[in-house]
């Protein structure tokens, strides 16, 4: 029988996923905006989850609003790609040290 | 599953009614910029300054006295919500006026910076009303998304995209963390309102694992936008690479808000396990001052060392929440408006030193600063000083209140820490005046600025030293906001 903890252990591991994508990664922006989405989504499942066994709606309406935020998130993240990609001609995550101190 | 109301019953708009003023306008002016030609641009700018004086009418006297909830509890008016939405608008209309003529002579005196800056103080503002932690989360969410935009919104600066990106990632992380924390306290409490949250975990084991699991990772999110060490890696580089007057948005009016959100969270919703929550504050707090301190002085540019500064501040502010007093509450609220005064003075130092394609951000900018402008060197003065805790300027009076809150919670080893990391920090404060006294300037150029931010900053500077001389007033103020 599939519990709670089960679960709650999923996004868990995603959530850790998603943290160890940001941190591990060293070559590609584009992935560590896929990984913040990844945490988004770990969080959204907690939420509706904990939802569902709790027998309450909060936490769904919750969800709505994280995905909508998610959703201006990206967009944001992508604008400054954009912007950074088009002063340096290259999107690694290597390259973001030219300050120091 | 409790019955849902099937009478829809319309909230009481009354106390939310800055922040409808502030959206309204701010969806006005949105409208209004793109039929502005560019040397009309004042227009905008005359009327965020409008949005900002009709906020604060509003919530001086439209706004009714006492606690009231509303929209269905996520939504709180209290004297401490009233008190810092009132001085937030100060700040960022004394932002507005300084960064103008910087804006200018690079061009930047566009409507996005102006209307950027509205929405994030809009989201300053539902911060720190939040009575829920869904309110508390979309007012940090339009905060932080137009700060981000704001520091790239420099398109040509490679270094403004660089820490753009830099704070965005981190950012994000921060609130997913804080996000991951609120699951877990929503399914530990059943609730996102922070009333029920409080009274939920009244009556709850203090050792309960999945509570203090919420509570670390709520803790992580709140420590990520305030700057507390170790979570502070995108403050030197943000303060350093954005442009000036985001910085000084940054450094000032959005250090509120994180202040706000620690009340409301950890002190508020989470204040009945306190025990567990000021051991990884005094860590944090300890950290911040020792670090924050120790690196100022390595520093050569100006924005990077008080980037510094500001987290060895942040320590201080964290050293009174952590006492979870009465006194020490409202010492950490002293504290944080005494900071956000001295910390505007000195970026506007920098931004009125800074002249057409010229940045005084070095510290070798202020060079001899004393013969070219005694007045504005006497105004550094005051400020740095203000900022190393020197008697009687109004930074001596928040170090002393924060420091005897943690003597009277029994921390007299975390009070004399802050005294010595406080002693080494006055080295950098000191160095920028030797700097302005005793050497010989090199750059022989004249501040060119125009009447009202010479006028204004004055104010500023001679504020710090009213204040100090006279403590009491707002001392008085952040006692009657602060009730619990």
């Amino acid at each position: 029988m599939i519990g709670l903890s089960h679960y709650l252990t999923l996004s868990g591991l995603l959530f850790a996923l998603a943290v160890a994508g940001i941190f591990l990664n060293r070559k590609n922006v584009i992935l560590l905006l896929m990984c913040i989405e990844l945490m988004l989504l770990a969080v959204n499942f907690n939420f509706v989850i904990l939802a569902r066994f709790l027998g309450d709606t909060a936490g769904q309406v919750f969800v709505f609003f994280i995905l909508t935020v998610a959703a201006a998130e990206s967009a944001i993240g992508l604008a400054i790609l954009v912007v950074l990609f088009r002063s340096r001609r290259s999107i690694s995550v290597r390259e973001l040290d030219s300050m120091k101190g | 599953m409790s019955a849902v109301n099937p009478v829809f019953q319309t909230p009481d708009f009354a106390p939310a009614s800055a922040e409808i003023v502030v959206l309204a306008m701010a969806c006005v002016i949105l409208v209004a910029d793109l039929f502005i030609p560019d040397r009309r641009r004042w227009i905008t700018y005359g009327l965020c300054m409008a949005t900002l004086a009709l906020a604060a009418a509003a919530t001086a006297f439209w706004v009714p006295g006492g606690t009231i909830l509303t929209f269905s509890d996520t939504f709180v008016s209290d004297p401490l919500s009233r008190l810092l939405k009132l001085f937030t608008y100060a700040v960022v209309a004394t932002v507005f006026l300084y960064s103008r003529e910087y804006l200018r002579a690079r061009d930047l005196f566009k409507g996005e910076y102006y209307l950027l800056a509205i929405f994030a103080t809009l989201g300053i503002m539902v911060m720190i009303s939040a009575h829920s932690m869904l309110s508390l989360y979309l007012g940090l969410e339009l905060m932080s998304l137009s700060l981000y935009a704001m520091v790239a919104f420099s398109r040509d600066d490679p270094v403004a995209a660089e820490s753009a990106m830099k704070y965005f990632v981190l950012g994000a992380i921060a609130s997913g963390c804080f996000l991951f924390g609120t699951s877990m306290l929503y399914g530990v409490t059943g609730s996102l309102d922070l009333g029920e949250i409080a009274r939920a975990v009244t009556v709850m084991d203090e050792l309960n694992i999945h509570l203090l699991f919420a509570l670390s990772f709520i803790l992580v999110g709140v420590a990520f936008k305030f700057g507390a060490v170790p979570f502070h890696m995108w403050i030197p580089d943000v303060y350093h690479g954005a442009p000036t007057p985001v910085t000084l948005f940054i450094g000032s009016a959005a250090k509120v808000a994180s202040f706000a959100m620690l009340l409301r969270v950890i002190v508020e919703g989470l204040g009945a396990v306190q025990e567990s929550w000021s051991g990884m504050l005094v860590v944090l707090s300890v950290l911040s001052m020792g670090l924050g301190n120790v690196v100022a002085i390595a520093q050569t540019n100006l924005k990077r060392m008080l980037a510094y500064s500001t987290i060895s501040h942040v320590g201080f502010i964290l050293m009174g929440v952590l006492t979870g007093s009465r006194a020490g509450v409202e010492s950490a609220l002293f504290y944080t408006l005494a900071y956000v005064i001295m910390a505007t003075a000195a970026f506007g130092m920098i931004l009125l030193l800074s002249r057409q394609g010229f940045e005084a951000d070095e510290l070798e900018d202020f060079r001899g600063l004393s013969r070219r402008s005694p007045w504005f060197a006497g105004i550094m003065l005051v400020t740095m000083f203000s900022m190393a805790g020197v008697p009687p300027f109004l930074g001596f009076w928040a170090k002393l209140a924060v420091l005897w809150a943690a003597v009277d919670a029994g921390m007299t080893w975390l009070a004399v820490t802050g005294v010595i990391f406080s002693v080494i920090g006055a080295f950098y404060y000191l160095r920028v005046i030797k700097l302005m006294y005793f050497d010989e300037p090199e750059t022989a150029g004249d501040i060119v600025a125009g009447a009202e931010f010479r006028l204004l900053l004055s104010l500023n500077g001679l504020l710090i030293l009213v204040l100090g001389i006279f403590p009491q007033g707002l001392i008085a103020l952040c006692n009657q906001a602060i009730a619990f």
